[in-house]
C-alpha cells in the first residue's frame, strides 16, 4: 500500500472527486495559486483550472453561503475555511441556513456541502488561530461533524463527506498534516458515523479525537508497561456518533477516559461522558475522566501554550486515575 | 467605471393594458391575502408572528412577472407577496401559515420560511440579509453549468447594513454571476427610520452598487410597470455575463413591521399621506381607469379566492408531532 501524508491524503480525495465529478468544485481563501495556507490544495489549480479551484475574497459568510446556494442547485461544493477560528464569521450561514434549509422547507431541499477547516495548537499561533471548536457544531441539528486523525481516515471520510447529502463540517488538525500512513491504492470510502478501534484493550477505554488519538496511543503504550491494557477508540464522526462501538468498548473495559485538544468544559468529551454514563452506567467501575485543554484563550508563549493543551502525559494520568478507583 | 445608472420605465417600451390588468389583479390578491392574514392572526388562529408587505405589492408582482419559471428567488421575512407572485397557490401558503401538512413547507416553515422549489422559491428567510450569499451560489451553479437562469435575492434597506450584503455583492460581481439583488427600500429597518440607519439619503441607497462596480437599475417601487420593465432589463444584464444588478426599488410599507405593531415611532400624518399617494394598487387603478364596477368584480373574485384558502387551510392536516424529526437529515 502506498504511504501518504495526511495532507496528501486530503489532496488525493479532493483531486479524485474533482476528476470524477463535474458537480464538485472547491473554493476558499488562497487555495489556488498558493495551494492553501496549509498547502493542501497545491497543484489542483493546474489540473482543474480556476473555474473549479476558486480563490475567494476574505468573505467567510459569502464563501460558506454561496456553497450552500450551489449545493441546493445540485452541485457538490467543497469550501475551505482557512482556520476554524474563522468559522465563527460564517456561523450565521452555517447554523441558520445550511443546517436548517432541509427542515424549514419540509424536505424539499438538501444541502450537500462539505466545509473543510483546520486548527489546533502546538506551533504558537496564538488565541485566534488554534481553537478547537468542533463541539459547537455537534450541538446543531442538521449538520454532520467529522474529525479525522490519520491519512487513511481523512481520505476515506472526506470522500464520504463530499457524497453525503447533508452539510458536513470536516475538521483537520494542523499538526497532523505531515504525519504519514499507509492508504489503500483504491480509495475506500469510510462511512460517516462509524468509529475506529485503533488498539484493543481490556482495562480502560480512551475515546479520543484529532491529535489526541495519537497521544492516547502513546499513553496506552506507556500504560501497558504498568500492566494496564488500554483500548483506544476514535469516533472519527462526532455527529452522528457511533454509540454502539463506544458503549460496547466501555462495557468491556468498565472504565473510560475522553480526550481532545479542545477545552474540557462543554467539550465533546462532555457529550461522550453523558452518552456513556447513560448507556453503560451499570458497567462503569470508575467515574469517566475527561482530558482537554485548560479553560483559557490559548496563550502565545510556547511554554504557556503547551501547558494549556493536553498531551500523552495527561491521558496517561487520567488512565491511572480511573484504574486507581478500584 | 462601466456602471451606469438608468431609470427604467421612462421612455421604455411600455406594457399592454391587458398585462397591467393582470398585475392589478395579482396585487389586489396579495393585498386581500395579507389583510386576511392580519385578520386571522388577530382572531388567534395563526401561530407565531407575521410580517405583511401591504404597500409593497408592486415590487413582488413586477419583479416576479419578469422572471422565467426556472429562475429562482430568495425571499425575506416579509414573504407572502413574493411567494404568491412566484407562483405558489395561495391555498398552500395559507395552509403553511396555519401550520398544516398541506402547506408549501409542510408546516415546518411558517410565514418566514415559505419554500416552493417547484416554482423556484428557495425560501423566505428570517435572518435579515441571510438569503443573499445563497443566491450568489445558486447563480454560480447556473453560470458553471451554462444555464440561462437568474437567481434573485429580495431584501430591504435594513439588510444593506449587514456584512452578508456586502460580501455577497462583492463576490457576485467579482465572479459576474447571473444574479439580481433586489433592494425593496421602504426606508424602515423594523422601527428604525432611514435617518438612523443609513448614512446615505434614503433615495440614494442604490449608490452602494457603485463601490462594487455593479450595474445599478432603479425604478419607482410603487409603479408596477416600471418595476417590471426594470426587472426585464436587470435580467438581461445579469444573463449577459457582465455580472449582477442591484435593482433598487423605492417602496413604501404602509403598515407596521409586524402584525400588531402600534407604530408609535411613525408620524401619523406622514403615514396618512403615504396611504393617499403611494398605494400601488390605487395608483395603477387610477392609471388604468378601472371603474367602481370593474374593481368590485375583481375584488369579489380575489376575496373569494382568499376566503377559500382559509377554508382549505383550516380543513388541513396537523402534522404528527414526532414528524418534527423527519427532515433533519437527507
Amino acid at each position: 500500500m502506498p504511504e501518504l501524508t495526511y495532507r496528501e491524503a486530503v489532496r488525493d480525495a479532493l483531486a479524485r472527486a474533482l476528476r470524477d465529478d463535474d458537480r464538485v468544485f472547491i473554493m476558499g481563501e488562497d487555495i489556488a495559486e498558493m495551494g492553501g495556507s496549509m498547502a493542501v490544495t497545491q497543484g489542483l489549480l493546474d489540473e482543474f483550472g480556476p473555474g473549479r479551484v476558486r480563490n475567494t475574497p476574505i468573505s467567510e459568510m459569502a464563501i460558506l453561503g454561496s456553497g450552500i446556494g450551489a449545493a441546493i442547485q445540485g452541485m457538490r461544493p467543497i469550501v475551505e475555511i482557512m482556520y476554524e477560528d474563522f468559522l465563527t464569521i460564517s456561523m450565521e450561514q452555517l447554523v441558520n441556513q445550511a443546517a436548517k434549509h432541509r427542515t424549514m422547507s419540509g424536505g424539499q431541499v438538501s444541502v450537500p456541502l462539505t466545509i473543510r477547516t483546520q486548527g489546533g495548537a502546538g506551533w504558537s499561533p496564538g488565541a485566534q488561530h488554534a481553537q478547537q471548536l468542533e463541539a459547537w457544531f455537534v450541538h446543531v441539528p442538521g449538520l454532520k461533524v467529522v474529525f479525522a486523525s490519520t491519512p487513511e481516515d481523512v481520505r476515506g471520510l472526506l470522500w464520504s463527506a463530499i457524497y453525503d447529502d447533508n452539510p458536513v463540517v470536516f475538521f483537520e488538525h494542523r499538526t497532523l498534516y505531515p504525519i504519514k500512513g499507509e492508504v489503500p491504492e483504491e480509495l475506500e470510502p469510510i462511512p460517516l458515523g462509524k468509529a475506529r478501534v485503533h488498539r484493543e484493550g481490556t482495562d480502560v477505554t480512551v475515546v479520543a479525537t484529532g491529535r489526541l488519538v495519537h497521544d492516547a496511543l502513546k499513553a496506552a503504550e506507556e500504560a501497558e508497561k504498568d500492566g494496564i491494557s488500554v483500548e483506544v477508540v476514535d469516533p472519527r464522526t462526532l455527529l452522528p456518533l457511533d454509540e454502539e462501538t463506544i458503549l460496547g468498548s466501555v462495557k468491556k473495559t468498565t472504565r473510560c477516559v475522553t480526550a481532545h485538544e479542545a477545552v474540557t468544559r462543554g467539550g465533546f468529551g462532555s457529550e461522550l461522558a453523558a452518552v456513556i454514563q447513560h448507556g453503560a452506567f451499570d458497567w462503569l467501575d470508575a467515574p469517566i475522566e475527561r482530558v482537554g485543554a485548560k479553560f483559557a484563550p490559548l496563550a502565545f508563549a510556547p511554554g504557556m501554550e503547551q501547558w494549556v493543551v493536553p498531551h500523552a502525559d495527561d491521558v496517561l494520568a487520567a488512565i491511572r486515575r480511573t484504574v486507581a478507583r478500584s | 467605471m462601466t456602471t451606469v445608472e438608468e431609470r427604467a420605465g421612462a421612455g421604455g417600451p411600455g406594457v399592454s393594458g391587458e398585462v397591467l390588468r393582470g398585475f392589478f389583479r395579482e396585487m389586489l390578491l396579495i393585498r386581500r391575502f395579507e389583510e386576511k392574514v392580519e385578520d386571522r392572526f388577530r382572531a388567534g388562529e395563526l401561530p407565531g408572528f407575521l410580517h405583511v408587505a401591504i404597500g409593497q405589492e408592486a415590487t413582488a408582482t413586477g419583479v416576479c412577472a419578469a422572471l422565467a419559471r426556472e429562475d429562482v428567488i430568495a425571499s425575506t421575512h416579509r414573504a407572502h407577496g413574493h411567494a404568491i407572485a412566484k407562483g405558489t397557490p395561495i391555498d398552500r401558503i395559507m395552509a403553511e401559515l396555519y401550520g398544516k401538512v398541506e402547506g408549501c413547507s409542510k408546516g415546518y416553515g411558517g410565514s418566514m420560511h415559505l419554500y416552493d422549489i417547484e416554482v423556484g422559491n428557495l425560501g423566505a428567510n428570517a435572518v435579515v440579509g441571510g438569503g443573499l450569499p445563497g443566491i450568489v451560489g445558486a447563480a454560480l451553479a447556473f453560470q458553471m453549468r451554462d444555464e440561462k437562469r437568474v437567481a434573485v435575492a429580495f431584501f430591504g434597506d435594513g439588510a444593506t447594513n449587514t456584512g452578508s450584503f456586502h460580501e455577497s455583492l462583492n463576490l457576485g460581481q467579482l465572479w459576474k454571476v447571473p444574479a439580481i439583488f433586489c433592494l425593496e427600500n421602504n426606508g424602515w429597518a423594523e422601527s428604525t427610520p432611514a435617518s438612523q440607519q443609513l448614512p446615505l439619503p434614503v433615495d440614494e441607497l442604490g449608490k452602494r452598487a457603485l463601490s462594487y462596480g455593479m450595474k445599478l437599475i432603479e425604478a419607482d417601487g410603487q409603479d408596477v410597470e416600471a418595476v417590471y420593465l426594470a426587472t426585464l432589463g436587470a435580467r438581461e444584464h445579469a444573463l449577459s455575463g457582465k455580472g449582477p444588478v442591484l435593482l433598487h426599488l423605492r417602496t413604501h410599507r404602509l403598515t407596521g413591521h409586524f402584525v400588531g405593531d402600534a407604530q408609535v415611532y411613525r408620524d401619523k400624518d406622514a403615514l396618512k399621506l403615504e396611504w393617499e399617494t403611494k398605494d400601488p394598487i390605487k395608483l395603477l387603478g387610477a392609471r388604468l381607469e378601472i371603474s367602481d364596477d370593474e374593481f368590485a368584480a375583481i375584488d369579489a373574485e380575489v376575496t373569494a379566492e382568499v376566503d377559500a384558502s382559509v377554508e382549505f387551510a383550516k380543513a388541513g392536516t396537523d402534522p404528527a408531532p414526532e414528524d418534527a424529526l423527519k427532515y433533519v437529515y437527507a
